[in-house]
């Protein structure tokens, strides 16, 4: 005897009949919501946090956490700038060497790491280093019920875990921008005069003429802007790891790393050119 | 009676529902002041759930939960924290901060909520260290210690602001028997000491009875009991053969002995079939002043001289078709259904003769391993007999038997060694 067939669900033969617009607008509607509401979450969540910073007894936690975005990422920006000096006063090099015009090579050198290169490599090197702990810590503490602990005794998360953070970026990204560009002007200084032969009075002459006030100021604000950002989208990624629906546990928090860094990656380019159209 | 009382915490037909699935279907309970009470029901059932909305980390969809008879979802922010700051909250995986050492970890609610000093938080957090046997480990992370000491460092977390009620998510979760014991032995103890409520959610049954005053049963959705253990036993309802019959075993995870209610099942099946007139002969065995024996020598021991009681009760008496049942936290009874009370006093002389010689013997390593209790204590074990018949009830014969206790063994042990007389 045959069996009965089962009767398609509702909302699927509902899918098959709505038109294909109205199913795009659906999706599309559905997308544009859910963004919105993480937009706004992520809103209250680094007002709320950079609040919180001016509460007591947060000074220790700031300093802790300035050593450890600001100090214990040094070296490694350190390392970065000195390469990429160098190899821009290679490129650089080779560029102005068919115009006739090596004696630029400092105007060109400073200029474009104070005003890009180095607050924006500062700003990746950092989420690599620091962006990527700080998610997978605040993540860990979620899946371990270390937040939910904090909660039971009275201590805000947000204030105890986030504004330190918060605090410790807008001291350590523009220090550490400060010393990506000087470090990357002696790299430039190694492969354009050491190596390449331009100048050396000429080189510093340029770098300490060209660059003027507010170029040094707009590669700081950046260097503000791209910490803030960084800081609240790692902590923002650890701290609501739970709310995941594609996975869960440590699989939660290795997606919530990598989200992280992704997403600030991206937001720092984006966030770029956003203030350099307002700076410039 | 419990019409007549307040209860410090109330909730009133709450619902909590997660997505499409109803955890919480019109909960109604109440827990009253400096009690201990036990939440019991099947694993995913939503009894850490109930605690949470306590400490409102959960808010129902539908119902209240009262304070002292005010909402709290009524409360207004200086009431909500007043509320809360009287609340500690024991996590099932207790939740340490994994980069804090044990003294930080303990320091972190009077460090960040309160305006002590930090001498006078030292103070305090040292205190509730060295009553939680951590002194040695305070100053190690909690990945450097062991399971128990973590445990025992959340309820040093939990207790450190004084707090009035105190909820524990199983906090008996992968300890091994004496543990088990030792943990809820140290929650009554710190409960009768500060006078806390407590909210014990725990599967450890029988275990938990001892300790408990009243019993919650979270059943299909709902709490289908309240009251005493004594009670739940006589409770007609699948809750009852679902829950506490398959949890409890048939003996006792610590000293191998029946559980109370494998006792009274064997008293009435051994006894109901003799003749009325028959004798037989009850005794009743207990560790003096048990609170007092875990303060001077910790949890463990306490619990270490609980087990090897129960061992050499069962060796002697249950040799001669005897059987016996932990009948409270530091108390045993055994009935010998085929012997009189002149032939139980014979075999009450074997088992102190033998108890002496080597039960107490395995004290001195209980003893002397602990380190904290640098003066000699008294450990008195008591012993009373009685003589029963069938009809009597059991808990008669039993207050007899209470009634002609006497000590049987007294050891005297410290740092140093021990001695018995």
């Amino acid at each position: 005897m045959a069996e009965p067939q089962s009767a398609p669900s509702a909302e699927s033969s509902d899918a098959h009949v709505r038109p294909v617009p109205i199913r795009f607008f659906d999706a599309f509607g559905g997308k544009a919501l859910r963004l919105n509401n993480s937009l706004g979450a992520f809103a209250i969540f680094f007002f709320r946090a950079f609040i919180l910073i001016f509460r007591p007894k947060q000074i220790a936690e700031i300093v802790q956490q300035i050593y450890f975005i600001g100090a214990r990422s040094a070296q490694i920006v350190m390392l970065v700038a000195f390469f990429t000096g160098m190899v821009l006063g290679l490129q650089l090099y080779f560029v102005l060497v068919k115009f006739g015009s090596v004696g630029v090579l400092g105007t060109a050198i400073s200029l474009t790491l104070i005003r890009e290169m180095g607050p924006v490599l500062t700003a990746i090197m950092v989420t690599a280093r620091a962006g990527s702990a700080m998610t997978a810590e605040i993540g860990i503490q979620r899946i371990s019920e270390q937040i939910d602990a904090l909660q039971t005794m009275r201590i805000d998360p947000l204030g105890f875990l986030v504004s330190p953070r918060i605090a410790a970026a807008v001291v350590s990204f523009p220090i550490l921008t400060a010393f990506f560009d000087l470090v990357g002007i002696i790299g430039a200084w190694v492969s354009g005069c050491l190596l390449l032969g331009v100048n050396s009075g000429t080189y510093f002459a340029r770098v300490i003429s060209s660059p003027d006030f507010s170029d040094i100021m707009g590669g700081f604000y950046k260097s503000i802007v791209f910490g803030l950002l960084i800081v609240t989208t790692c902590c923002f990624q650890g701290f609501f790891t739970h709310m995941r629906t594609d996975s869960y546990g440590a699989k939660s928090v290795s997606l919530s790393t990598t989200s992280a860094v992704v997403i600030s990656c991206v937001m720092v380019l984006i966030s770029d050119y956003v203030v350099t159209s307002f700076i410039i | 009676m419990e019409a007549q009382r307040e209860p410090i915490i109330e909730f009133r037909k709450v619902v909590k529902s997660f997505g499409p699935r109803t955890i919480l279907d019109g909960v109604d309970l109440s827990i009253y002041e400096g009690e201990v009470t036990t939440l019991i029901g099947l694993s995913g059932t939503g009894k850490s759930v109930t605690l949470k909305h306590i400490i409102g980390m959960l808010k129902p969809d539908a119902g209240q939960i009262l304070y002292q008879g005010k909402a709290i979802d009524q409360m207004d922010k200086n009431e909500w924290n007043t509320y809360i700051g009287k609340i500690s909250y024991m996590f099932q995986n207790n939740a340490l901060f994994d980069s804090m050492t044990v003294f930080e970890n303990v320091a972190m609610p009077l460090k960040y909520t309160t305006k002590l000093s930090k001498k006078q938080i030292a103070e305090k957090v040292m205190a509730r260290i060295e009553q939680t046997e951590l002194t040695e480990v305070a100053d190690k992370y909690p990945s450097e210690i062991s399971g128990g000491m973590q445990k025992r460092t959340a309820l040093a977390r939990a207790l450190v602001t004084d707090p009035q009620i105190v909820l524990f998510d199983e906090p008996t979760t992968g300890q091994d028997p004496i543990r088990k014991n030792a943990i809820l032995g140290m929650v009554a103890q710190y409960q009768k000491r500060l006078g806390f409520t407590a909210l014990l959610i725990s599967h450890e049954i029988p275990d938990v009875f001892f300790i408990s005053n009243r019993i919650l049963g979270l059943y299909d959705k709902k709490i289908v009991f309240q009251g005493s253990p004594e009670a739940l036993a006589h409770f007609d309802h699948p809750f009852h053969d679902q829950i506490v019959s398959s949890i409890e075993g048939l003996q006792e995870e610590l000293t191998g002995l029946y559980s109370k209610r494998h006792f009274k099942v064997r008293y009435q099946t051994d006894l109901a079939k003799r003749n009325p007139d028959d004798t037989y002969a009850a005794a009743v065995f207990k560790l003096k002043d048990m609170d007092d024996v875990s303060a001077a020598l910790g949890h463990d021991a306490a619990q270490q001289i609980i087990r090897t009681l129960g061992t050499y009760i069962k060796k002697h008496f249950g040799a001669v078709g005897g059987f016996s049942s932990r009948q409270t936290i530091n108390e045993f009874g055994t009935i010998l259904p085929y012997s009189n009370v002149v032939e139980a006093e014979g075999i009450l002389s074997d088992f102190i003769h033998d108890f002496r010689e080597k039960g107490m013997r395995e004290l001195v390593d209980v003893s002397v391993a602990d380190e904290a209790s640098e003066d000699t204590y008294e450990i008195v074990i008591e012993a009373g007999l009685a003589q029963g018949k069938p009809q009597i009830e059991i808990e008669s014969v039993m207050e007899f038997a209470r009634f002609n206790q006497k000590p049987i063994a007294t050891f005297l042990c410290g740092v140093s060694g021990g001695s018995t007389r």
